[in-house]
């Protein structure tokens, strides 16, 4: 009886062993790759929003300090978005007639509150609280980016848990003194790695505490 | 009522006999079925999940590959989803002081049969979500019961009425207040002849003198006070006494010995939160030396948590308690009071001595408390043996009615009914309450309610009363108007909203005044006027935000009456002798109540104290009994009873005295909601209005059919062990450490593994037995807290329950009157979690603090944890048990807490959200948390102050000085697993004379 498989078949089957294996792997490396690109992750993709809001121009074309508006990031979680009374304060007497800003207008005059798009969205199991962030010496910038240099609004970090955990694991690497969590910039004088240790210290970090599950998800 | 489930097997009485006599020392049981052992326990107790679904069977190697397969295609897929694009909506203009992510808390207060419990309402961006008791409220201190804590539920009840309907079809409330007039003015025309008005009990001032103006207004019109469980006979007895409308308060704190005539004093009294901690705090021992415990005797009739708690306890037919206090007020030498009769006098004889002797020996500081469903002769026997032992004054203080106008609930309501029967009731105006359903059958209410031309109901959900009324109003919540109420002691409330009408909801206060013509005012309005009017002196505004800042009104409470012992002829009495017959024992049900929280799905799945029962009521009656009449759990049985007849399924439970069958109201319903409609059968198709709560010449007959029961005190099972260690204040006296020697704790070296040292915060949990009451509140409490589903009766049927805090019950001794234990078992959060190791993708590892993390977002669903779980504390949502369609529901959730989806394990965290929040406000001022300042939800609802957590690395800690006591012990701890949550074992105090024979 002659042979089933022909000889070639050998060459076949050992092509379709490392061919599966590549392609098994190349599967896996673009799954890995997609999960981590802005398609997924939205880095870098300016978001369309209700007005287009200038952080440019608001934070560094006219030096309004984050928490002018951004009132509760350092009381609570949530950093707070502002109010419309809040942009009325200056746009009842400034650019009253800007067509750009008659949504805002609107809804002050109508009580109807503008449904801005979120942009640094976690999901609904991580419980990020602003406060003790800010409190410890983690900078804006440190998680927001320049916003200072954003004509509108985007996310610059993953915001995944491998982007968060290289923090909890090193913060050091990151904090910065209390005076300058607020500063679009910021440089260190010097070594930030030493610099990192110090504020360690001095703001009571305990680095253990900070791997615990239980500090983000509830 | 039938199914085809299968009958259990009927229990062996001999048996358990056997069993319980080979028992050497205490030993503590769970069911009867365990005491019998029978095949189905066996069955039980081997399963992880009892009675689960069976696996896929048929299951082949193919069919194994391709869902495999399609698994694992699905679970990689879902991993690419982008996350949906979400939007943030602030404030157009921000109210003041609301900041999102800070939650406020706003005192008001928390109504059952009209008496309040104050509470403080955690609110989330304008959503009320959670309750606590309120410190500042005498009736509180901080605690609460579990239907305080279910309130928030019913307010966002999905099936609450939600529009104003004229013969069942959508309206208005214009066209309402327009529609009335007319009726109301031919009614003025005869002096309101016609008019009537029925509350639920009203102890609101300001709605009390609503009525009263209506009252001058229509003078011949009638305002009639109905409540299902009612509390009749303790007025009449203070009538039959004193001569003069009284209610007493009970001062628990100061009395060393308590005698209970059929008294539930620590769970559904008026006042039952206060009573239980006062009570608490004088069973816990802090120095084994000094015996500053309290005693408590009880006789009773059906079994509940008063008796649980008994140091004593003698089990007798509701119609014994008569005779058994006869017989002790006649030691106690009350005047012209004859010893009763019954069955077992003989043998209570050296019993009833050694309790009047106690008495004696505590003249002032001793307490006699009859209860709400003993007739009025047993009231005033009991405020005559506190006169006679010197207590008034002191350990009981008499008030001033408490319900705003002093009315008889059931001859309030034969009035009525009579009243309609004669035609005379022309427009009848039901505030509250659902009369149809929940009248004693001889009353006839629903058939009399037909011959009335204009009905108005205005109540929480369309019901059967609001089935047969020509108008329904949906009333709003008492989370969302304005209104006051009356505590235990007389102390007001004022109740303020947290939310606007979900519904466009109106208060019996806008119904009244748009009675009065004034169908536009506002809650706020007609409180604060009413208010106004009294309080004439000083800044008014002071003294309003002074009462809404605080929960209450300060000195408000009603002031003690003296009065005076009548000379009373005791001799007649007021029950029929039934000898020979069977009694029916009607009690409000212990979770769902007279049916007004039927449609509530927490406390409806919440396993019912002591029969540990859920989703229905039964006809309970005692082993004996059930041997006699050879009936066994779920068996359906036709109950006659004054020529009426219900049927209903057996269940089989011990305590209960043997010749008597006890039924619960608060089911049968039949427009309830998608909750509670259409489960179990209606108690009050039996009852008669003469006599509510006890009857005698019941018959029972057996049927053919069946119902599967469903109770939980069989699921989680821990066999065998010294899982419950109690003792006797004499013993621990003699040997502080004989907690220790039952059972053995491993040297903390006992491990391959180095030590770890937790040496930053160390979370730990003591829970008192000697304290727990087995109230349940602190499941409830933890199911609001943390998000618990409800998950229907045929999951708990199979043992799926998800309450993170079980109450395991257990019985010592002799069936027919044993000894009973509570014991709240949540996470160990053991130091060597065995379920962390089986974990394959670390869903649960630990926190350097000692908690043992639950991380649900990694959590795949092996289940391998929980069957690793000694103590079976672990949940598991084996299907879509979360709610995640229904708006309403989606606002009570904790936004604090993660919302588990199918597949997910769950578990208590200690309250992890409230840790952190506490120690990010801490780190925040740069200081340690404090001894205290973490409070789980358990601890914060219990009333008995049963609970203690804390940090075990402070020393000056009270959770260190519990762990410190020589009763503290750990479940299972020879398994090594070293459980962060301990107990504290259960003490008694009994009497010498008596526990020697």
């Amino acid at each position: 009886m002659a042979q089933i498989f022909p000889q070639k078949t050998n060459i076949l089957s050992k092509v379709s062993i490392v061919v599966g294996g590549l392609l098994a792997a190349g599967g896996l490396a673009l799954v890995m790759g997609l999960a981590r690109s802005p398609y997924v992750n939205m880095v870098g993709v300016s978001r369309e929003q209700p007005v287009p809001f200038s952080h440019k121009h608001h934070v560094n074309g006219l030096g309004i300090d984050c928490r002018y508006c951004h009132t509760s990031v350092e009381d609570t979680a949530f950093g707070g978005i502002p109010a419309v009374k809040t942009c009325m304060t200056c746009h009842s007497q400034i650019w009253t007639e800007a067509p750009i800003l008659e949504p805002i207008r609107a809804s002050y005059r109508t009580d109807k509150a503008i449904e801005w798009l979120r942009v640094h969205d976690l999901p609904d199991f991580v419980y990020f609280n602003h406060s003790i962030h800010v409190r410890k010496g983690v900078g804006c910038e440190t998680c927001h980016g320049r916003v200072d240099q954003m004509p509108l609004m985007m996310k610059v970090n993953s915001l995944d848990m491998e982007w968060c955990i290289q923090c909890h694991k090193q913060p050091e690497k990151f904090i910065r003194p209390r005076e300058a969590v607020f500063q679009m910039g910021w440089k260190p004088e010097g070594d930030q790695l030493a610099l990192g240790e110090k504020l360690i210290g001095d703001h009571h970090i305990d680095k253990a505490k900070m791997l615990n599950c239980s500090i983000c998800h509830r | 009522m039938t199914t085809t489930h299968p009958q259990k097997t009927p229990l062996d009485l001999a048996a358990i006999r056997n069993r319980l006599s080979e028992n050497r020392g205490p030993q503590y049981w769970r069911s009867l079925e365990e005491l019998a052992n029978t095949d189905e326990f066996q069955e039980l107790l081997h399963k992880e999940f009892p009675r689960h679904a069976p696996w896929l069977d048929t299951l082949s190697r193919r069919n194994f590959l391709q869902f495999m397969g399609a698994s694992l295609a699905l679970a990689g897929l879902s991993a690419c989803t982008r996350q949906p694009d979400e939007t943030i909506v602030p404030y157009s203009k921000p109210p003041e002081n609301v900041i999102p992510g800070h939650p406020q808390y706003f005192a008001t207060a928390v109504l059952l049969n009209g008496v309040a419990t104050g509470v403080l309402v955690e609110s989330h961006t304008g959503r009320p979500t959670k309750i606590e008791g309120n410190p500042l409220h005498p009736g509180s201190l901080g605690s609460t019961d579990a239907f305080t804590q279910a309130a928030v539920l019913d307010l966002y009840d999905p099936d609450r009425s939600q529009v104003v309907t004229n013969a069942r079809r959508i309206s208005s409330w214009d066209v309402f207040t327009a529609a009335v007039q007319s009726p109301l003015d031919s009614q003025k025309a005869q002096g309101g002849a016609g008019l009537c008005i029925l509350t639920e009990t009203v102890t609101s001032p300001t709605l009390a003198s609503q009525l009263q103006a209506l009252l001058k207004e229509y003078p011949q019109a009638r305002w009639h006070q109905y409540e299902p469980a009612g509390r009749d006979a303790v007025r009449a007895g203070a009538r039959l006494a004193f001569g003069e409308d009284v209610d007493p308060v009970y001062h628990v704190d100061k009395a060393n010995v308590i005698l209970s005539l059929d008294a539930d004093l620590l769970f559904s009294l008026p006042g039952n939160v206060r009573y239980a901690r006062d009570f608490a705090a004088k069973r816990r021992v802090e120095d084994h030396n000094v015996n500053t415990m309290n005693r408590l005797y009880v006789a009773e009739s059906s079994p509940n948590l008063t008796g649980g708690m008994a140091d004593h306890r003698v089990s007798l037919r509701a119609s014994e308690v008569e005779a058994f206090a006869r017989a002790v007020a006649a030691e106690l030498g009350v005047a012209n009071v004859q010893s009763g009769q019954w069955a077992d006098a003989e043998k209570y004889k050296k019993w009833i001595a050694a309790l009047v002797s106690d008495l004696q020996q505590q003249k002032g500081a001793s307490l006699v408390v009859a209860g709400d469903y003993q007739p009025p002769v047993v009231h005033a026997l009991a405020y005559a043996m506190n006169d006679a032992l010197g207590n008034v004054g002191k350990t009981v203080t008499y008030t001033g009615p408490l319900q705003s106008e002093a009315a008889e609930s059931m001859a309030s309501l034969r009035e009525l009914a009579a009243d309609m029967e004669a035609g005379k009731v022309e427009v009848l105006i039901i505030l509250g309450g659902n009369p149809v359903y929940s009248a004693p059958a001889d009353v006839r209410f629903a058939e009399l309610l037909d011959k009335v031309t204009l009905r108005v109901h205005c109540s929480l959900h369309a019901d059967e009363t609001a089935e047969r009324c020509h108008w329904h109003i949906p009333e709003a919540h008492s989370l969302e108007a304005w209104s006051d109420a009356r505590a235990y002691d007389g102390t007001v409330s004022i109740v303020q909203p947290l939310i606007a009408p979900l519904y466009g909801g109106k208060s019996f206060h806008e119904v009244v005044a748009a009675l009065l013509g004034q169908p536009g005012a506002s809650g706020y309005e007609i409180v604060r006027n009413y208010w106004k009017t009294q309080k004439t002196e000083g800044d008014f505004e002071h003294f309003w935000r002074h009462a809404l800042h605080d929960g209450v009104v300060a000195d408000s409470a009603l002031p003690a009456k003296s009065v005076s012992l009548k000379t009373i002829d005791w001799s007649s009495s007021s029950h029929a002798n039934g000898a020979g017959t069977s009694e029916i024992i009607f009690r409000p049900d212990p979770t769902v109540w007279d049916g007004r929280f039927s449609n509530n799905g927490w406390l409806q799945e919440l396993p019912k104290p002591l029969t540990k029962l859920t989703w229905d009521n039964a006809a309970i009656i005692s082993p004996a009994m059930a041997q006699r009449l050879q009936l066994s759990d779920n068996q359906v049985v036709t109950l006659s009873y004054a020529e009426r007849t219900v049927e209903a399924p057996i269940l089989v439970r011990p305590g209960y005295p043997d010749g008597t069958v006890t039924v619960h109201l608060g089911y049968g319903r039949t427009y309830a909601g998608r909750v509670g409609g259409g489960i179990g059968f209606n108690a009050n198709a039996l009852r008669t209005s003469d006599a509510p709560w006890v009857g005698t010449g019941v018959e029972i007959t057996k049927t053919t059919k069946t119902y599967q029961l469903v109770a939980t005190q069989e699921h989680y099972l821990m066999e065998g062990r010294n899982l419950v260690r109690a003792g006797t204040i004499g013993e621990y006296h003699h040997e502080p450490n004989f907690v220790k020697e039952m059972g053995e704790d491993p040297a903390p070296d006992m491990t391959l593994y180095p030590p770890v040292p937790y040496d930053g915060r160390k979370w730990g949990m003591t829970i008192d037995l000697s304290s727990c009451i087995g109230c349940n509140a602190c499941t409830i409490a933890c199911q609001a807290e943390n998000n618990i589903p409800v998950i229907g009766k045929k999951q708990v049927g199979i043992g799926r329950e998800m309450h993170w805090i079980r109450v395991d019950r257990y019985y010592t001794g002799d069936e027919n009157n044993p000894d009973t234990v509570h014991q709240p078992v949540p996470c160990m959060q053991c130091e060597n979690a065995p379920c962390e190791p089986v974990c394959p993708v670390g869903a649960t590892v630990h926190s350097s603090e000692g908690l043992n993390d639950m991380v649900y977002n990694r959590c795949v669903g092996t289940r391998y944890c929980s069957n690793n779980c000694p103590y079976k504390v672990r949940r598991f949502n084996f299907f879509l048990y979360q709610d995640w369609d229904t708006p309403s529901i989606k606002m009570q959730r904790n936004p604090n807490v993660s919302v588990r989806s199918r597949g997910v394990m769950e578990k208590c965290t200690y309250c992890v959200q409230r840790i952190n929040a506490a120690r990010i406000t801490a780190e925040k001022e740069d200081r340690q948390v404090r001894d205290g300042e973490v409070v789980t939800a358990c601890q914060a609802a219990c009333p008995a102050e049963a609970i203690t957590f804390g940090d075990l690395n402070d020393p000056n800690s009270r959770i260190a000085k519990a762990k410190a006591s020589p009763l503290n012990y750990g479940l299972l701890t020879d398994l090594n697993t070293r459980p962060r949550t301990t107990y504290l074992a259960r003490l008694k105090n009994p009497n010498p004379e008596i526990e020697n024979g």
